[in-house]
């Protein structure tokens, strides 16, 4: 079991016949990704690399059978592919695109109201369920199928936490990055909720990073609903305010957002966290014996 | 990406939000000229930097003769203005503003941000106007009012009405609130800010409504489509360092310490500079060079990082997924021979194609300390440059 994604999970990528999104449909497919195909307006009925391409996701979710869909378009366009992709009724939609006006994901958040489908992002490496499924651009190798759920901000230091647990023959269940924008589909609370729920979730690393309050939700519902043991790690103890560290999320403003005051909210909800970043692993080990 | 006052106080008057009448000057007697054409006085002179607190420091100046205007321009540029905001080394002044004076009878808070936590944007007003709007958020909540704006509807009539009803503005005022609040709705979006704040809106005596300063944030990922708004930036008021980093694609902020860091991927660039300091040394930057980065990308963000003359170290640690390995290789043994290194560099390499990376490093010659894991990697680079110091 997993959440969001297993091995049944029909992909379609939309930017397909871009080279970030061939690269990425490739690299998906290789690591047993059921990939069926893509969407690129005006190229519809052609093939790139034995993918059927599609000129509209309706098309596409039609022929396929897709549920879930990865969103590779520029920038200037991606809010309008999510929008394109809820409405062909997608379940899942991971965003991979970094960049995005944040009143385009305004709207795209008013649009979604109501609707069945999941957002994923944008701005994030996706969505991964060790051995059977891969959304996204996530190293796969360095995951190993098992019980620990991760997820992240950045998509980097999920790699780095992903690794600690491989390393220390720890696998993962699903492995999900929710993207460094202020304004996106799926945080810290939406996840944390699916790994209780999952059966083969026994315990989970959180990570997360200044600016916002999804960590702190998250950790309000680790200690009112979880059952299971949960380790974090929070960056930017030393980022200074005012200052956007990379992520357009990641920004202290007006005091808030800290890691500091984050760190200090999750230890009362009695999380694990870990000073350094290159203890992730261990601080889950410290409440958590597989 | 920021802006000038005269700058703001141009878009909004554009969006039909009243703002005093006046206009940029950039020697004395152009502002005593342009003094004489905008009214009777008296005027007030402006400095214009992108930083607060400028009254305090002196750049905001009150003038009754239009020759007192000239020399107050001619004092103010070319000084060095210093805020809080602004830093111990201060701004030059190169560009002052003249405007109208106007008889305050009251002075109001009014901004509009993006608040993440209801994915909308809002409208806040406060009747403490001229205040540090987070002091009044800390000590005396009750005094702001917020509306939260529904994207496809946009600000309505009945939400300005309300605002202007709890700032206590009655009659004729509350209308006029109703077309201000509108407009700066309208200016937000139309120039896709993130923030958007008037700090003070005076009530004058004449019972008009002024926006008496404004400051803009504008969504970084926005500003494709705004070529008018990009033209306005002023690249001297940046961090040339900053500047040239954005030129290259990389993400970069200059830090007070001494460990230059070159990291794939925002979060794991924060987390190195926390790890170096969870190990007692002091990080020179923030730099990601991001997913796709090339081998040229990399040498760019290792000039950068050495042109920062207090860098007495560098710790390079990559992570990589797109990235491969072997081209941040590549890149480090390329920069390391231009810029002739002269810096203890640890290196740590993990992901796609690391053992291909590991061997370039070590076939190299270069004096590159190899380091395993984020923990070895910081504890060695701090290690390093401690000892140079002794």
């Amino acid at each position: 079991m997993s959440i969001m994604i297993n091995k049944n999970t029909k992909v379609i990528t939309q930017g397909i016949t871009g080279a970030t999104g061939l690269f990425h449909a490739q690299g998906a497919r290789e690591y047993g990704t059921q990939m069926v195909g893509g969407v690129t307006p005006g190229k519809g009925g052609t093939t790139i690399d034995g993918f059927p391409v599609f000129d509209t996701v309706q098309d596409a979710v039609h022929q396929t059978g897709a549920t879930a869909s990865v969103i590779y378009v520029p920038p200037p366009f991606a809010a309008d592919s999510i929008m394109e992709a809820v409405d062909a009724g997608i379940e899942l939609v991971c965003c991979i695109t970094e960049g995005i006006p944040v009143l385009d994901m305004v709207k795209v958040k008013q649009y979604m109201k109501g609707k069945k489908t999941r957002l994923v992002g944008p701005n994030c490496p996706g969505v991964i369920t060790p051995g059977e499924c891969k959304i996204g651009i996530m190293p796969g190798y360095i995951h190993k199928p098992g019980k620990v759920g991760v997820v992240s901000r950045s998509g980097t230091l999920t790699y780095e936490a992903v690794w600690q647990l491989t390393c220390l023959g720890l696998g993962q269940s699903s492995c999900v990055g929710i993207g460094g924008d202020p304004v996106n589909g799926t945080n810290h609370l939406d996840v944390l909720r699916l790994f209780e729920a999952d059966p083969d979730t026994e315990a989970v690393i959180m990570i997360g990073e200044i600016g916002g309050t999804s960590e702190e939700e998250g950790a309000w519902f680790v200690k009112e609903h979880m059952t299971k043991p949960v380790a974090a790690y929070i960056a930017g103890v030393t980022a200074p305010p005012g200052k956007r560290m990379g992520h357009a999320g990641a920004i202290i403003s007006g005091g808030k957002g800290t890691a500091t005051e984050k760190v200090a909210v999750l230890r009362e909800c009695g999380i694990s966290v870990a000073d350094s970043p290159a203890e992730m692993a261990q601080a889950l080990l410290k409440i958590y014996k597989p | 990406m920021n802006i000038h006052e005269y700058q703001a106080k141009a878009i909004l008057r554009e969006f039909g939000v009243p703002v005093p009448d006046g206009h940029v000057c950039y020697n004395g007697a152009s502002a005593r000229e342009w003094a004489k054409r905008l009214g009777e006085g008296p005027w007030v002179v402006k400095a214009q930097i992108h930083a607060g607190g400028r009254g305090k420091g002196g750049g905001v100046k009150l003038a009754r003769t239009s020759d007192e205007v000239r020399m107050i321009a001619r004092d103010m540029l070319g000084m060095t203005l210093r805020t809080h905001q602004t830093g111990p080394d201060g701004k030059l002044v190169t560009r002052v503003l003249v405007e109208n004076g106007c008889s305050i009878a009251n002075e109001l808070y009014v901004s509009l941000v993006v608040d993440r936590g209801t994915s909308k944007v809002a409208v806040m007003a406060s009747t403490e106007g001229g205040m540090d709007i987070e002091e009044v958020a800390a000590k005396t909540p009750h005094k702001i009012f917020t509306e939260t704006i529904d994207p496809l509807v946009g600000l309505t009539a009945f939400q300005c009405r309300k605002i202007a009803f709890s700032l206590g503005l009655g009659g004729k005022l509350a209308g006029k609130a109703v077309t201000v609040l509108q407009g700066l709705y309208k200016t937000f979006i139309a120039c896709d800010c993130s923030m958007l704040e008037i700090n003070p809106l005076v009530i004058t005596a004449e019972e008009e409504l002024l926006a008496l300063d404004a400051k803009f944030g504008f969504d970084d990922n926005a500003v494709f489509r705004h070529p008018k708004l990009s033209d306005m930036r002023d690249y001297d008021e940046e961090d040339p360092n900053e500047v040239e980093a954005s030129q290259h694609d990389l993400s970069y902020i200059s830090l007070s310490g001494n460990i230059g860091c070159l990291v794939n991927g925002a979060g794991l660039a924060m987390a190195t500079m926390d790890i170096v300091k969870h190990y007692g040394g002091d990080p020179a930057n923030f730099l990601d060079v991001g997913g796709g980065a090339t081998a040229e990308r990399v040498t760019e963000a290792f000039k950068l990082i050495l042109s920062d003359s207090n860098v007495k170290g560098i710790l390079v640690n990559i992570f990589g997924g797109i990235m491969k390995c072997d081209v941040i290789a590549t890149g480090v043994i390329e920069a390391a021979k231009q810029v002739s290194l002269q810096v203890p560099l640890v290196v740590r390499l993990e992901g796609t194609n690391v053992a291909r990376g590991k061997e370039m490093l070590a076939e190299s010659g270069l004096n590159i300390v190899a380091a395993d894991g984020m923990a070895d990697a910081a504890q060695k680079i701090v290690q390093a440059v401690k000892g140079a110091n002794q």
